[in-house]
């Protein structure tokens, strides 16, 4: 199997909380490293809370039996490794994206995802998984989720 | 420093888990809904350094006697009304934001959990400012805060007495536990004692 092969196989399985994104669009794959046969993949947690880490940790397996899977719980994860694939997946699919960090230091406009305004209000900080936050756009009068930027 | 981490952790479960008994029964739908997904942050967090410490976070976690828990009396209150529980909140999130500060260079897993704290803090901060001028929270404030000084080792405390804008006085320190922890102990230990070793979930 080729490093190649690897991350392709890895595009397939969804994020089991938001399946309209892989794992790979997510970007929580940090490394597929393929040598002598042997291949090892390094994984990290979005939140470190999630209950989704052991299920997407077996799905890997399961998807590459050959894997060697790692999980790693530094820092290197943050949601500016979605990548832009992805992000088009989950505004679509009526989750706000998050933006860029830096760009949401800066600023404190989150757009609607099914309309585009950005005359939107906080709900609530939190949501139905750590990763989210509830927002109400005044636009379209319609609450939709927000991913946190982290 | 396995002696800090350990602390770390056992704050991070213990505030997690009184955290979740909010759930349910907050005062509204929004804080049921933030309580339990900042206990479930929480206790993410102590398993991530659990796991630093043992081959079996689980075990670390929920096989130890009561006397062998390193955690703060501030997590351990159990606390019955609003203001104490936000007063905690807050108090327990300054404290943990200057732990934290001072552990993210050297620890990988400081700086991850750094990465998701601002949202905790937001929160505690939009309450506290809510809340602020209330003389309940103030009263409570001043209550608990000999519990915050004892999160911190004694060399952080006079950041912690800056940011909150009270004078430093005798810390309620680590070691001994509240008198609530025992059944709390009881009931966060509970599942685990009545599968036999190696039951899979």
């Amino acid at each position: 199997m080729t490093a190649e092969q690897v991350w392709a196989a890895l595009e397939e399985i969804p994020d089991p909380e938001i399946p309209v994104v892989s794992l790979v669009e997510l970007g929580v794959i940090r490394s597929v490293d393929v040598h002598d046969g042997h291949v090892h993949v390094e994984f990290t947690p979005t939140f470190l809370g999630c209950p989704a880490l052991e299920f997407m940790k077996r799905a890997i397996e399961e998807k590459v039996p050959e894997a060697e899977v790692e999980v790693v719980t530094d820092d290197s994860w943050s949601t500016d490794k979605i990548t832009p694939a992805g992000r088009e997946k989950l505004r679509t699919a009526g989750f706000a994206p998050p933006a860029p960090r830096l760009v949401q230091i800066r600023s404190q406009v989150h757009r609607c995802p099914y309309c585009g305004s950005t005359d939107t209000t906080l709900e609530n900080l939190f949501g139905p998984t750590p990763c989210r936050s509830l927002r109400y756009c005044n636009g379209c009068r319609q609450p939709f989720e927000q991913f946190k930027t982290i | 420093m396995n002696e800090l981490l350990l602390g770390l952790a056992d704050d991070e479960l213990v505030i997690g888990w009184r955290d979740s008994e909010w759930t349910g029964i907050a005062p509204m739908l929004e804080e049921d809904v933030a309580f339990s997904s900042i206990a479930q942050n929480e206790i993410g967090h102590a398993r991530a350094v659990y796991e630093l410490l043992a081959d079996d976070a689980d075990a670390l976690a929920f096989d130890r006697a009561p006397e062998e828990y390193r955690c703060a009396p501030l997590v351990e209150l159990h606390l019955l009304d609003w203001a104490h529980t936000i007063a905690r909140r807050w108090l327990y999130e300054v404290a943990d934001e200057i732990r934290i500060a001072a552990l993210r260079d050297e620890l990988p897993v400081a700086a991850k959990i750094d990465r998701e704290e601002p949202y905790h803090r937001l929160h505690a901060e939009m309450w506290h400012e809510r809340l602020k001028d209330e003389p309940r929270f103030r009263e409570a404030v001043r209550e608990l805060w000999p519990y915050a000084l004892g999160v911190l080792d004694p060399g952080q405390r006079a950041a912690l007495a800056a940011r909150v804008g009270l004078d430093e006085v005798d810390a309620v320190e680590r070691g001994a536990h509240d008198a609530s922890f025992a059944a709390l102990h009881d009931e966060m230990t509970m599942v685990r004692r009545s599968a036999p070793a190696g039951a899979q979930w």
